[in-house]
């Protein structure tokens, strides 16, 4: 009641100028607002649509164990696993298709459920009828998630499936093949292990590079060298490498890398050395921060007691330091991680099937793999591509999760 | 790898023989040594290793060539008559059958004549191996075994090995002076063999960008034409659409941060903020390409504009965002620095909070506004992904937002992606464009630097 009458009473010049304060105010929490409801957006809408690529559809298949005893292929040299699971499909159906039925057939399953059959343990300890979980191709998946609008079903085909889903055959449970497979032409087949397994060599190869020497260059410039001219030129160096555009590594790596040392282009090697380039300014700024921040009075205690210039360093500021050098490293890693641009330059943007295992075998990394599928128009691919982006998300938020937990938990304020 | 390996662990044992052997002097003569043991030992192993690694460099430098001329000296001279090829050329793409996995190495040479001399070449290079693994043998044992005459009661070794150490960290600090060189030699030099071909004029100013140059040399229209004004105008284009969208939106979150927010709430809005920032460019560039850019054409096509499917708007709208935590945080730190006497003077001559910020604090923290503004642009003007996925590819001469325009970075990925030989002028054009940005985003990053390291100073 006061406030009110008070704000009556003001001048009106006053009231103008309280108005403009609290315009000013809402403008301002709105552009804070704008970049987070953004960010809250993105990744709902990432989760929302990368949800259905970890699942996938499969048909369980009433069998018999004379169902699939061996039958003769072709060609006497084993059995024919294609036939045994169509006259399988055919059997559950109770149909009995001509030969190009047969072929619209074959198409709900994924051209791996034939191996995945062969695979299957010997039947012995069964009961004489049981259920084999066979997995379906794309089509039948994509018909599944997203619903009749723009399926490419044949309407033989959607009967089958609608039949099978009447009687309770068609079943939803994850994917496992999305985690243990090479990227593929087949949307169903195609899997992140192989640009997962890139992207840790290529990461160890940047750890293993710009760790050491980023803290040994760090604790020359902070500890040891003098005001000279040489150590001002590095530090205007390695802040001119902290703002120039990741690209530019990426052209330096093909003409020193590929050129000049003739590395295998492709590999987890040249990748990993273009990004601890990048990531080494980054360290080496978060050790100099970390190292500032340990008080002069520990230096001061060491040298009095009779401690060598390098033995305060090695026996007392590096180890208080550690846990900042941690942090900054890891995140330094983490933004290496959903580095893209250096590493195209260097042909890590490249269709591996095979999932490497040497760094000097041709890899993909987990962000080139997602502008690789982010081409691709079927639904898989864009499920897997928004899948491919949640998983590396997960990755950048456990890093920086464990450099927070370091930060509160271990570091120390002074 | 494998000799690196050997290296350290031979390092290590002349550590352990070093130490050893100065407490086995200590004890044996009862006088006190200089430094600790184990300083002795380190340098046992400072002295194996590098002349170990010493040897192995100039081995690397001559054992290729001794295995050449033995495989080439068994190799029957009518096969370099028959196949055509100079021993050299030979020798190299015997080399290449070796590692490679393509059944045809050369469409010339046919495949047996591979297989009959791969042995050879696996012989001699298996020769290689041993060769280098005896040379770095002999050379750490040679190192090793010079150091026992440091190894004495009045060798200092402390001081020694710790001159040592200050000397391979200042090594690894100048590894930044090595990389900028390296990076400024590289594109130098490849820019140089461009501008060989295309005149620097001709690339500076010419309105016209097609670098799709004809496969074979006789085709017409073999030589595209490489101006690069089209190029610039797309890439400043966007640039200026995310910095419209940025600056205000940054610097007001930064105000409302500073100025508005409690310590503990601030503790939390930051960090939300930064991982704008963390997210990788290739999401924000999918999310550009597959949700905004329709978006944006679907809400011109409902006003009847022509709106381009890849339009510079959706690459500039997104990379706004992606640049807000740059201006904002560096905009917080430059309100942070205003000291609080000029705050509480404005507040003393009743002035509301608005007016403060507006009228004291923002002028007097502009130059390390205008400094992370700067910034922020460099981040715009070299970032790859966003426009890659989310930009066009051809090069319009065009300032229209609602058109597909090309930027610099997109250009040196489409060129240097994909299959073509290295020396067409199509690749050296990458490298020309990569001069060109390297220039301008080190001549903005020199500028900004220079403005918050002055600003930073008025106030200290």
């Amino acid at each position: 009641m006061n406030n009110t009458m008070s704000l009556t009473q003001t001048p009106k010049k006053l009231r103008q100028r309280l108005k403009g304060e609290r315009r000013f105010r809402i403008m301002a929490l709105v552009s804070l607002a704008i970049p987070s409801s953004f960010l809250f957006f993105l990744l709902t809408y990432i989760m929302y649509h990368a949800w259905p690529a970890f699942f996938h559809t499969y048909i369980s298949l009433e069998t018999t164990t004379t169902d699939i005893a061996p039958l003769a292929g072709n060609d006497g040299a084993g059995p024919d696993y294609r036939v045994m699971i169509r006259q399988l499909l055919e059997k559950n159906l109770a149909i009995n298709p001509t030969s190009s039925e047969r072929r619209e057939l074959m198409k709900l399953l994924s051209p791996h459920a034939a191996d995945e059959l062969r695979d299957l343990p010997p039947p012995i300890g069964q009961p004489s009828s049981f259920f084999i979980d066979v997995r379906t191709s794309s089509l039948v998946d994509d018909y599944q998630t997203s619903g009749p609008k723009d399926s490419k079903l044949s309407d033989n085909q959607r009967q089958w499936v609608e039949q099978l889903e009447q009687q309770q055959q068609i079943k939803t449970s994850l994917d496992k093949l999305f985690w243990s497979k090479g990227d593929s032409r087949e949307p169903e087949e195609a899997g992140i292990l192989g640009s997962i397994t890139g992207t840790f060599l290529t990461m160890i190869i940047t750890l293993l590079l710009s760790l050491p020497f980023g803290a040994a260059a760090a604790l020359y410039l902070e500890e040891f060298a003098n005001k000279n001219f040489l150590s001002r030129f590095i530090e205007i160096n390695i802040n001119n490498l902290a703002a120039i555009p990741s690209i530019i590594f990426g052209l330096l790596g093909i003409v020193v890398f590929l050129g000049f040392f003739d590395l295998p282009r492709s590999s987890p090697l040249v990748g990993g050395m273009v990004l601890s380039l990048m990531t080494l300014p980054v360290i080496i700024i978060a050790t100099r921060a970390a190292l500032r921040s340990v008080p002069d009075s520990v230096r001061q205690a060491a040298l009095a007691v009779g401690a060598s210039p390098a033995q305060v360093v090695w026996h007392h500021v590096f180890p208080l330091a550690l846990p900042g050098v941690l942090t900054g490293t890891i995140l330094g890693m983490a933004r290496a991680l959903g580095e893209t641009a250096p590493l195209m330059m260097v042909g890590m943007i490249a269709f591996v099937v095979d999932i490497p295992a040497k760094f000097t075998d041709p890899a993909t990394v987990l962000p080139a793999q997602i502008y690789m599928w982010s081409d691709l128009q079927e639904t898989a691919f864009v499920e897997k591509t928004y899948a491919a982006i949640f998983v590396l998300l997960l990755f950048l938020v456990l890093m920086n999760l464990v450099a927070i937990i370091i930060r509160q938990r271990v570091e120390k304020k002074w | 790898m494998l000799f690196f390996l050997m290296l350290v662990l031979l390092a290590v044992a002349f550590y352990y023989w070093g130490s050893q052997k100065a407490s086995l002097i200590q004890r044996k003569t009862g006088s006190v040594l200089a430094a600790r043991p184990a300083y002795y030992g380190f340098y046992s192993a400072v002295w194996a290793g590098s002349i170990g690694l010493l040897c192995l460099m100039a081995s690397s430098i001559f054992l290729p060539y001794f295995t050449y001329h033995q495989t080439i000296a068994e190799i029957p001279e009518r096969v370099f008559r028959d196949t055509n090829l100079t021993p050299q050329d030979f020798y190299s793409l015997l080399q290449s059958s070796l590692t490679s996995s393509f059944s045809q190495i050369s469409p010339i040479v046919p495949q047996d004549i591979w297989d009959e001399f791969q042995h050879l070449l696996q012989k001699w290079q298996e020769i290689e191996h041993y060769a280098y693994i005896m040379i770095l043998l002999i050379g750490t044992m040679i190192g090793g075994w010079w150091s026992k005459h440091y190894i004495r009661t009045d060798f200092r070794a402390r001081p020694a090995v710790e001159r040592l150490v200050k000397i391979l960290l200042a090594a690894c600090a100048s590894i930044a002076i090595a990389i900028t060189i390296g990076i400024v030699l590289s594109l130098f030099m490849e820019a140089w063999r461009f501008f060989d071909r295309v005149p620097l004029g001709e690339f500076l100013f010419g309105t016209e960008w097609s670098p799709q140059t004809a496969i074979r040399a006789d085709q017409t229209g073999s030589s595209g034409s490489f101006g690069v004004i089209p190029v610039i105008l797309g890439t400043a284009l966007i640039t200026v659409i995310a910095i419209t969208i940025a600056a205000p939106l940054g610097l007001m979150s930064a105000i409302y941060m500073a100025e508005y927010l409690s310590p503990r709430q601030r503790s939390i809005t930051k960090p939300v903020l930064e991982l704008l920032a963390g997210i990788p460019t290739v999401v924000y560039g999918y999310f550009a390409a597959i949700v905004l850019a329709p978006l944006i054409r679907q809400l011109g096509e409902s006003l009847n504009l022509d709106v381009a499917a890849e339009s510079a708007l959706a690459a500039g709208l997104v990379m706004g965002m992606m640049i807000i935590p740059f201006v904002a945080s560096l905009s917080d730190d430059a309100l942070k620095a205003v000291p609080n006497s000029l705050r509480d003077g404005s507040y003393a001559l009743g002035a509301t909070k608005s007016e403060t910020v507006c009228r004291v604090l923002v002028p007097a923290a502009l130059p390390g506004i205008i400094g992370g503004i700067l910034l922020a642009v460099s981040r715009a003007v070299g970032e790859t992904m966003i426009v890659v996925m989310a930009a066009g590819l051809a090069a319009n001469l065009s300032i229209n937002p609602l058109q597909s325009v090309t930027t610099v970075t997109v250009q040196i990925t489409t060129l240097l992606t994909g299959d073509q030989e290295f020396n067409s002028s199509k690749t050296l054009a990458a490298f020309a464009l990569g001069l060109l940005l390297f220039m301008i985003t080190l001549s903005l990053n020199i500028i900004s630097l220079w403005i918050l390291s002055r600003y930073r100073q008025k106030y200290e």
